[in-house]
C-alpha cells in the first residue's frame, strides 16, 4: 500500500510509464473538478493511456519525462495517483506545485535524470528515497537521483502536511 | 550581498535580515486566496483537523469564479456551502459568483500591496507579481496549513532576470512577449524558480500587460513572476482602491541565476499551438488555419484593455459565418467598463456571445467547451489536450488582436493585416 510507505523505505513496484509535460488536465481533468475521489480517480491520465486507471495495481510507479504535474494548482491530480496506490512518481523533473502538494499529500516523488530512457513499460524499478538511487531490476541498469530535502522527507515521513497540522493542533505550530 | 525581489519578499516573510536562493524558509503569509473550486473542501478539513479558525480572517480573500453561473445543482450546492463557512469565519473579503475572476478582482479591488507574499489555491497566483508582490500557488492541504497557522515552508528560489528593450510594434502585445518567452525558453525554464521582468520596455508596460506576464509566468513553471513596483504600480493603487505604494525591487547587486536581454522591436503576434505551451510559432507561420471558436477572456486577457483591442479590429466588421466569438469578461466592472466605451457593442455587433464574468470556458468546466476535432483560439493561458472539452480538440493560444482577427477571417489571421484593411 502507498500509504505505508515511508522515506527511507526501498520501495519496488512495476512502472508505467509516461513522456514529458504530462499536465494535471491530464491526471485530474477539469470536468471532475469538484467529483469526490472515486469518480476523479477512474479518469486519471485517461486521454492518453484509457486503461492506466483500471490496470493500475498498489505499489506500482510511474517515470516520466520532464515537467510532470505541469498547470493548475489542483492538489487532486497528486491525491489521485496515491489513492490509485501509486507507491512512488520518479520523473526527470516536477512542476513545482504538482511536486510541493505531492509532498503535502504524502506521494513520494523522486526527481531522477535520465530516468526517462532508462525504463520500458512494464518493468520493474527499485527505489530508494533517502539516497536517490533508482534500479531497472529488468535490466539492472542504476541512476542517481536527487534525494529530497530533509524538510520535503520530514512532511512526507508524517504521512503529509495534514498529518503534521493534526499532531499540532491546538498546540504552538511550527514546521 | 544583495537580494532578488524573491529573496526580499521571502527573508521578510521569515523575519530574516538575508536569505539566500536554495535555503528552506518558514514564512508568514500576507495574504491567502481561495476559489470556489477549492474552498469548501479546504474549510471542510480546517474543521476536521480541529481547527474552528482562521489564522486571521482579514487576511483571507474568497472567490466564486470557477463554476459560475453554477452550472449543476453539485456546483450551486459547493457555493451554498462556501458562503455559509464565509460567514461563519467571519471573511470579509469574499467576491460571489459574477463578480469577476479571481486574479482580476485581487488587484482591482486593492487587496496586492508590493512586497507581500500571497498564496493562492490557483496557479496563476503568479499574476500578483505584475504588482511586486510575491504571488504563488499551492494546493489545498497546505492552505489548510496556511490558514490554520498563518505560515508555510518555502524553498527560496533562484531567479531568471528578462532585460526588455524596445517598443513592441502595432498590434503586437505582452501576450505574445509572453508567448515567446514559452517558446523560447521551454516549459519549465523557469522550474522552481523565480522570474523578475525589468528594462526599459517593461517600465513602460501598463498594468493590465503587466498582469498577463506575470499571470503566464507558472507557465513556464516560476514560483513568482514579477515586475518591480513603480509610478505604473503607484498611480494603479491610487486608482483600485485608493492607497499608494513605494517603489519596490531588486537590490542593484543583486544576484541571478540568468539574466536574458529581449529585444521588443521586431516580434510578430505569436501563437502557442497544440498541445503545449512552447510549441510556439510567430502567425506568419500559422495563418489561414480554419478555426471553430474564438475566446476572449480568462484571467490572462479578459481586461478592458483586452476587449477594446479586439472590439477596435471588429468593429463595424461581421465574425465569419459560422464561427462562435465567445467574451468573458474578467469581472463585472471591466463589464461595466466596455459597456460605457462601446467595445462591448462593438463586439455583440460583430456577432460575439457575451458570458457571465468568470474562469468560463478557460478550465474546461462548463460552457464553451470544444467538441472531438475542433479547434479554437482563445485569449487564455492553456491549451494541454482536454483542456477545454474533448482531447481531441485543439486549442491555439494567441492575444486579444489576433482572436479578433481571426474570428473574422473564420481562420487564424494577422492582426497586423486586419487593421490596415481597416485603414
Amino acid at each position: 500500500m502507498a500509504d505505508n510507505v515511508r522515506t527511507g523505505e526501498v520501495m519496488t513496484g512495476r512502472v508505467w510509464r509516461f513522456d514529458h509535460d504530462i499536465s494535471t488536465d491530464l491526471l485530474s481533468p477539469g470536468a471532475y473538478a469538484i467529483d469526490p475521489v472515486e469518480v476523479r480517480k477512474l479518469h486519471v491520465l485517461e486521454s492518453i493511456n484509457p486503461s492506466f486507471a483500471g490496470e493500475v495495481e498498489s505499489g506500482d510507479v510511474l517515470v516520466a519525462g520532464r515537467n510532470f504535474g505541469c498547470g493548475s494548482s489542483r492538489e487532486t491530480a497528486a491525491e489521485n495517483l496515491k489513492v490509485l496506490g501509486v507507491a512512488c512518481v520518479v520523473a526527470e523533473s516536477f512542476a513545482r506545485i504538482f511536486m510541493r502538494n505531492a509532498v503535502a499529500v504524502g506521494l513520494p516523488v523522486l526527481v531522477c535524470a535520465g530516468v526517462h530512457e532508462a525504463f520500458s513499460e512494464g518493468e520493474g524499478a527499485e527505489i530508494d528515497l533517502s539516497s536517490g538511487l533508482v534500479r531497472n531490476t529488468d535490466t539492472g541498469s542504476e541512476l542517481t537521483g536527487d534525494s529530497l530535502p530533509q524538510e520535503m522527507r520530514e512532511i512526507l515521513t508524517a504521512g503529509g502536511i495534514l498529518a503534521v497540522l493534526r499532531e499540532s493542533t491546538g498546540q504552538h505550530l511550527s514546521l | 550581498m544583495g537580494m532578488t525581489m524573491a529573496e526580499r519578499i521571502l527573508a521578510e516573510a521569515a523575519g530574516k535580515d538575508q536569505v539566500q536562493a536554495g535555503e528552506f524558509v518558514v514564512a508568514e503569509i500576507d495574504l491567502a486566496l481561495l476559489h470556489d473550486i477549492f474552498a469548501a473542501g479546504v474549510f471542510d478539513t480546517l474543521l476536521d483537523v480541529g481547527v474552528a479558525d482562521v489564522f486571521d480572517p482579514e487576511k483571507a480573500v474568497v472567490v466564486v469564479d470557477h463554476l459560475v453561473p453554477a452550472p449543476s445543482a453539485e456546483a450551486a450546492a459547493v457555493h451554498q456551502k462556501i458562503r455559509d463557512h464565509v460567514a461563519r469565519l467571519g471573511i470579509n473579503s469574499f467576491y460571489d459568483a459574477g463578480d469577476g475572476i479571481c486574479h482580476q478582482l485581487l488587484p482591482e479591488r486593492g487587496h496586492i500591496r508590493p512586497g507581500s507574499l500571497v498564496v493562492g489555491t490557483d496557479s496563476h497566483t503568479t499574476s500578483y507579481g505584475a504588482l511586486g508582490a510575491g504571488g504563488t500557488g499551492i494546493g489545498t492541504s497546505d492552505m489548510v496549513y496556511a490558514l490554520a497557522t498563518g505560515k508555510l515552508w518555502f524553498r527560496v528560489p533562484e531567479t531568471l532576470r528578462f532585460e526588455f528593450t524596445g517598443d513592441l510594434m502595432a498590434s503586437v502585445s505582452w501576450k505574445d512577449v509572453i508567448l515567446h518567452l514559452a517558446g523560447r525558453f521551454g516549459a519549465d525554464a523557469a522550474q522552481y524558480r523565480s522570474m523578475e521582468f525589468g528594462g526599459p520596455a517593461a517600465a513602460n508596460a501598463d498594468m493590465s500587460s503587466r498582469l498577463t506576464v506575470a499571470n503566464m509566468a507558472v507557465e513556464m513553471g516560476a514560483k513568482f513572476g514579477m515586475f518591480a513596483a513603480d509610478d505604473v504600480t503607484d498611480s494603479y493603487l491610487r486608482e483600485h482602491g485608493g492607497v499608494g505604494s513605494d517603489p519596490f525591487g531588486p537590490d542593484a547587486d543583486a544576484s541571478y541565476a540568468e539574466v536574458h536581454e529581449i529585444h521588443l522591436s521586431d516580434l510578430s503576434p505569436q501563437v502557442a499551438l497544440p498541445h503545449e505551451i512552447d510549441r510556439v510559432s510567430p502567425i506568419e507561420e500559422v495563418v489561414g488555419l480554419t478555426v471553430n471558436q474564438c475566446f476572449l477572456g480568462s484571467c490572462t486577457n479578459g481586461r478592458i484593455e483586452d476587449l477594446e483591442a479586439a472590439a477596435e479590429i471588429v468593429a463595424g466588421k461581421q465574425i465569419a459565418p459560422g464561427i462562435r466569438l465567445l467574451v468573458a469578461p474578467a469581472s463585472r466592472r471591466v463589464l461595466q467598463e466596455a459597456t460605457r466605451s462601446g467595445a462591448l457593442e462593438s463586439l455583440i455587433q460583430a456577432g460575439a456571445t457575451v458570458m457571465a464574468p468568470g474562469c468560463g470556458p478557460c478550465f474546461g468546466g462548463h460552457g464553451g467547451l470544444l467538441g472531438p476535432g475542433e479547434r479554437c483560439i482563445g485569449t487564455h493561458n492553456r491549451n494541454f489536450p482536454g483542456r477545454m472539452g474533448s482531447a481531441q480538440a485543439e486549442i491555439y493560444l494567441a492575444s486579444p488582436a489576433t482572436v479578433a482577427a481571426s474570428a473574422l477571417a473564420g481562420c487564424i489571421a494577422d492582426p497586423r493585416e486586419a487593421e490596415s484593411t481597416n485603414g
